[in-house]
């Protein structure tokens, strides 16, 4: 069972609305709050997608838990409403959540951040216009933060009722006394993709969560290398400063994966078991050539550039999880960039998607890595293109470019569906690939 | 004044279809639909279903007590196909289960064998095959064959339009309760509760005053929900008559995209004749509009379309001619615009075409052929001085030249980032094109403790009818807000009610509701003469903030005072009052007359950035003069404003329903059809009023609003072609929107650029 329905049919909690069932449209957006240390951490997730027992040892928080009791409304439900940011009403309450959340979010004082915690948030009639002009307010209290902690700020300014003072308490008498039993035919992470494409088979399937499988959250460095377990979600990739280090455009490129609360849910290891020829997180980790750790008891290590046969096919037996993936570190002067085209840009899958690690000495490129997804059955590491991109000169000439066009294209084999046809994708690919090229520090 | 939902919507306290708490006993529907889109039925095999757990009846077409019929305008459509289906999604088989999963599962063990036959998805074809719904339409002005002739310049081309899902982001449902003596209750998420009733009634056989229809709000409807809420309604109700407990669907996302229709999908032929100064002479065009596979609204979309086929230009030679073609896709239907949006683009496009020839701007053709007070239309009715005024406004306020020029310098200084602009001049007539339904009625009862209610036959559904309802009794009986409630949408209170729909439920529910209102002030107001022993006359008399004054001098008389004397005496304290819009005509035998109570205009200016490395763009500003005429509430007109113009950019560009030639929708859920997110809206909103001083047929002289602004949204289709030209001068893309990514980027690159292309990427690599 997934919490919306747990929350709707079976508290009727009938603030949280269905919109589309496929984390799509945000309107089941809640708050999910975790205990870390003797905090508790609070994320917005569409409960649509969200399994029951990853809610175990939780703080779920709906509307219902947020409304204050005295029929007033809270500096977000008024800023809403001040700004006219409601019209049927029927997204309301999930944009209420995503700004709430903002407010109780660690980091985070400008508009333009309060924005983006709604960017999972679809209003059809639509509002976005005065919602940002909400959002605008709603910054503007922050800026008066006083220093408090953030939850004690919240409270105080009734963003959220005092309750939420007593949760790290009550999480934590119940934290322990919960254990996932230990056998089961499936595996489940965040779920952001199982339960689109197999809700009514979930409802009710015996299925071993990982999501919260303590060992399997970390990002580590060692030596030359940094590991990332398979239920690190992309919020935390999002928020490592270790990958920070590495890759300064992380964040943005983070931004094109999905939303908000997907990105909340969304695991490393599932993106990777999905096998889907657009996965972002595997086009992005197949340009850093990592390796895939499974785990059934033994260990076993698959190059990720092999792990893929065929169209959902994986040297993957059913019973092996993804522990972690781990790749070396990039050099100092090594360039990376992820590329990812949609019909929409936030919030969609790609139509195609590339990533490249680039090491280059004086105009020579040394050692590369592309990757292409949306352009062959399965997410491609492209092999002929990066070894004849080796030795060449920056920038290229003409002739070059008609080698690497060539091999692009013949490596590269498109087919056309709902997100674009052959020969658009075989098009896009090849802007793309230049486009990598765009911000290589070189010029400067 | 903020819409008065607002602080409910906001504590998630508004109660929905989905929401309404659960009668004991109640079943759940699902229907299973047909899986091929054209097939004679063979046979249906419900054996395994009936044994699935949970299951409490199965129904299918001879189970219908009434008709099988729930066709509006034309009666060509079956609730459940009994011999043919003729669209994949149409409904075969009603499942009523104990609970909503083991429908849905007794759903999936349905076989029906199906004998394929000839699919079209094409509305051309449909018409080479003479499959029309309705007799072609055709509006005349002047003499346009031999006006050709005479012209300077004569452009011809064709255009694709395709259509738009509702994508209301509460699905469509019903919730049906039978009542003592055989009657029922019907909750829906519609925007027509008449249709409701009516086809509820027509299915079951019930009569309608045994049908009661009741409706809170809907989370969205933008037409959708106008006749095609009618079917899951009347699903329910046949359940319910069959079982006789209550039964209730609410649509999963899958099942709503998949079985009901969208916005028409249109294509057209066009010729346009311009004289040496850019006069517009002659203007042709055929419109084959792709109803689907049932007349359901599109009929009444294709007159619109008609209507509005020289948006707001005036051109004396004109034949415009409209196809009904019916396809095998899901019947499509009214949205936002109904039909308007569609006429429009095709001469917007026609213009563009021709300026693109003629090597001059757009608007230098639209400015000089905008129609002007006195013109008329090509069906007769005498335009406004808006079209004009809006426009000199706008280039007063934003000047077009100054846009035109940054735009241009922009552009010279940027290689792979190119600029685009466009100006959208609007026009829309306000009315049901269809005379009788101009019609509303509202039900106002002031009750002895000074409280009053309100009862119209308009339906809330985020544009704040009900808001302005509100206003309209508080303005006349000068009474604060929390004194007056507006009550649900209610068959038992209000009969024979048309859709919310046209842009006109304002107007008409407003206009019903000061009149009931205005019947009790008047008797309210002869009471306060005999209260206050005046041989004055009623309009001596005036109510303010609870108090009764005389000649303009506060009495002691109160509200509540007043209210129990009149009870005490006998006067009726309740009117039910009926409005039809004056003065309004239309015949379609000469396609003339005045079908409409006003117009309303409005002109903005659009500009977007297109990155022409990635083929992706974005709308830096919509700005501009809009007509509201004298708003009543500018709070919920400008939600209506930003909310139209980001809908209607939305169908220009990222909206792509997509189907195979099997009539299978491909885009069928949230993660293949892109609706605008928060990211996709134009940086800058900037949209002025028209200062005006006339009055007109609207509710305090407003204007309607709803409709309109998704028209501007039209212009970013022409400001993406206006970036991509600046790229690739060579290129003219096909008139075919929406300008998806895929589009933009095969633009960019199209042949003709092939070897500037190369350049490109040369400069590329060394742009700093």
């Amino acid at each position: 069972m997934t919490v919306l329905d747990f929350v709707r049919y079976h508290r009727h909690l009938k603030g949280t609305k269905i919109g589309c069932r496929e984390g799509d449209c945000g309107a089941c957006t809640v708050l999910v709050g975790e205990l870390q240390q003797d905090k508790i951490h609070y994320q917005t997730m569409t409960c649509c997608l969200m399994p029951l027992s990853n809610a175990r040892g939780k703080h779920i928080v709906t509307i219902e838990g947020i409304n204050p009791p005295d029929d007033s409304l809270t500096p977000v439900q008024n800023a809403i409403v001040e700004e006219n940011g409601t019209q049927c009403g029927f997204c309301t309450v999930g944009f209420v959540m995503s700004l709430t959340c903002y407010c109780l979010a660690k980091n985070g004082d400008t508009t333009e951040e309060a924005i983006s915690a709604m960017d999972g948030n679809i209003c059809r009639c639509t509002g976005y216009k005065s919602l940002e002009r909400a959002a605008n307010r709603i910054t503007l209290l922050m800026n008066s933060h006083n220093g408090l902690e953030s939850i004690s700020f919240a409270i105080e300014k009734k963003i959220i009722p005092p309750y939420f003072s007593e949760m790290p308490l009550r999480l934590s008498a119940i934290a322990s006394t919960n254990q996932p039993p230990i056998h089961h035919p499936m595996i489940v992470s965040g779920g952001t993709d199982l339960f689109v494409q197999r809700p009514d088979e979930l409802k009710h399937a015996d299925f071993l969560p990982v999501f919260d499988t303590y060992e399997m959250k970390k990002i580590r460095e060692n030596d030359d290398y940094i590991e990332i377990g398979g239920s690190v979600t992309v919020t935390d990739l999002y928020h490592s400063p270790l990958l920070q280090s590495y890759f300064p455009r992380l964040h943005r490129h983070l931004k094109l994966v999905s939303s908000t609360p997907i990105r909340n849910m969304a695991t490393v290891a599932g993106n990777l078991v999905n096998a889907s020829p657009i996965g972002d997180l595997t086009i992005w980790f197949l340009a850093l050539d990592a390796t895939v750790v499974l785990q059934n008891g033994d260990l076993r290590e698959v190059a990720l550039k092999d792990f893929y046969q065929g169209y959902k096919i994986m040297d993957k037996t059913p019973d092996e999880i993804v522990e972690k993936i781990y790749f070396r570190k990039p050099s100092e002067n090594a360039y990376f960039n992820f590329e990812k085209v949609s019909k929409r840009t936030s919030l969609d899958i790609a139509t195609v998607n590339t990533a490249i690690l680039l090491n280059f000495e004086a105009h020579v490129i040394t050692d590369v890595h592309i990757s292409a997804g949306g352009v062959a059955p399965i997410p491609l590491y492209l092999k002929n293109l990066s070894s004849c991109l080796s030795g060449k000169t920056l920038p290229f000439d003409e002739k070059t470019t008609q080698e690497l066009d060539y091999i692009l294209q013949s490596e590269i084999s498109p087919i056309s569906d709902v997100r674009g046809s052959k020969e658009y994708k075989r098009l896009l690919m090849r802007q793309l690939f230049h486009t990598h090229f765009q911000h290589l520090p070189y010029r400067s | 004044m903020i819409n008065i939902d607002a602080h409910r919507h906001v504590r998630g306290e508004s109660v929905y279809l989905d929401d309404i708490p659960l009668v004991e006993n109640t079943l759940f529907a699902c229907v299973f639909d047909s899986p091929v889109a054209h097939g004679m039925i063979d046979h249906i095999d419900i054996s395994e279903a009936l044994n699935s757990e949970g299951v409490v009846s199965i129904i299918t077409a001879k189970d219908i007590p009434g008709e099988n019929q729930i066709g509006g305008i034309v009666a060509d459509e079956s609730l459940l196909a009994e011999k043919h289906v003729d669209f994949q999604g149409m409904p075969i088989v009603l499942v009523i289960a104990l609970t909503e999963e083991l429908a849905r599962a007794a759903a999936s063990k349905i076989k029906v064998s199906i004998t394929p036959l000839e699919i079209v998805t094409d509305a051309r074809i449909a018409y080479q095959n003479g499959a029309l719904i309705i007799p072609p339409k055709q509006f005349k002005l002047g003499d346009a064959p031999s006006a050709f002739a005479s012209c300077a310049h004569v452009f011809e081309d064709r255009v694709d339009i395709n259509g738009q899902e509702h994508l209301y982001i509460e699905t469509q449902g019903a919730y049906c309760i039978p009542m003592e003596g055989g009657g029922l209750k019907v909750y829906s998420s519609t925007q027509g509760p008449t249709a409701v009733q009516r086809t509820v009634s027509r299915v079951t056989g019930i009569p309608m005053h045994r049908v009661e229809v009741d409706v809170s709000r809907i989370g969205g409807g933008f037409g959708g929900k106008e006749d095609q809420a009618n079917a899951w309604a009347a699903l329910c109700a046949l359940g319910s008559v069959v079982t006789g407990k209550p039964v209730k669907y609410s649509l999963h996302r899958a099942e709503d995209m998949r079985m009901t229709g969208k916005r028409n999908p249109y294509s057209a032929d066009y010729k346009i004749g311009l004289d040496k100064d850019l006069k517009i002479i002659a203007y042709e065009v055929v419109f084959f509009q792709n109803a689907g596979a049932a007349a359901d609204l599109s009929p009444a979309v294709l007159e619109r379309t008609l209507f509005h086929c020289t948006n707001s230009y005036f051109i004396p030679n004109v034949i415009a001619t409209a196809y009904c073609c019916r396809t095998h896709l899901p019947p499509n239907t009214a949205f936002r615009g109904f039909g308007g949006p569609q006429g429009m683009f095709v001469i917007e496009s026609a213009i563009t075409n021709a300026a693109e020839k003629l090597n001059v701007h757009p608007s230098s053709i639209q400015e000089k052929n905008l129609i002007k007070k006195g013109d008329v239309f090509p069906y007769g009715q005498i335009a406004g001085r808006e079209a004009v005024d809006t426009w000199a406004y706008a280039d007063k306020y934003f000047s077009f030249n100054a846009i035109r020029k940054e735009v241009d310098e922009f552009n010279s200084k940027n290689l792979n980032i190119k600029k685009g602009v466009a100006v959208m001049p609007i026009c829309f007539g306000i009315s049901f094109t269809k005379t009788l339904m101009n019609q509303a009625r509202a039900l106002v009862h002031v009750y002895t403790d000074g409280s009053v209610g309100v009862s119209t036959g308009a339906v809330e559904m985020g544009q704040g009818v009900n808001t302005k309802m509100l206003q309209v009794a508080a303005q006349v009986f000068s009474l604060p807000l929390d004194m007056i409630k507006v009550h649900t949408t209610n068959t038992l209170r209000i009969a024979n009610t048309s859709p919310s729909a046209a842009s006109s439920t304002a107007d008409l529910n407003g206009k019903a509701t000061l009149m009931a209102c205005e019947a009790i002030l008047e008797r309210l107001k002869t009471v306060a003469l005999e209260e206050l022993n005046s041989d004055g006359t009623n309009t001596d008399i005036e109510i303010k903030n609870g108090y009764v004054y005389h000649k303009n001098e506060l009495t002691a008389l109160d509200w509540k005072s007043l209210l129990n004397a009149a009870y005490t005496k006998r006067i009726s304290l309740s009117e039910h009052a009926h409005y039809s819009t004056p003065g309004i005509h239309f015949d379609w035998h000469t396609a003339k007359g005045h079908p409409f109570a006003y117009h309303t205009y409005g002109t903005c200016v659009i500009v977007v950035t297109v990155d022409c490395l990635r083929g992706i763009y974005e709308v830096d500003y919509v700005k501009g003069v809009h007509d509201f005429g004298k708003s009543m509430n500018t709070s919920v007109d400008y939600g209506q404003i930003e909310g139209g113009i980001v809908q209607g950019i939305g169908w220009m560009t990222m909206e792509e329903v997509v189907y195979d030639a099997k009539g299978k929708l491909l885009s069928n859920a949230l993660s293949t059809y892109k609706i605008p997110d928060i990211y996709s809206v134009p940086k800058i909103i900037d949209v002025i009023p028209l200062p005006v001083t006339d009055n007109n047929l609207g509710i305090y002289s407003s204007k309607a609003v709803g409709e309109p602004p998704l028209l501007y949204g039209i212009g970013a289709y022409f400001a993406i072609r206006d970036a991509i030209r600046a790229f690739n001068p060579n290129v003219s893309p096909k008139f075919d929107p929406p300008f998806t990514p895929e589009k933009v980027l095969m633009s960019l690159y199209s042949p003709t650029k092939k070897h500037s292309t190369a350049e490109k990427n040369d400069t590329l690599q060394i742009k700093t």
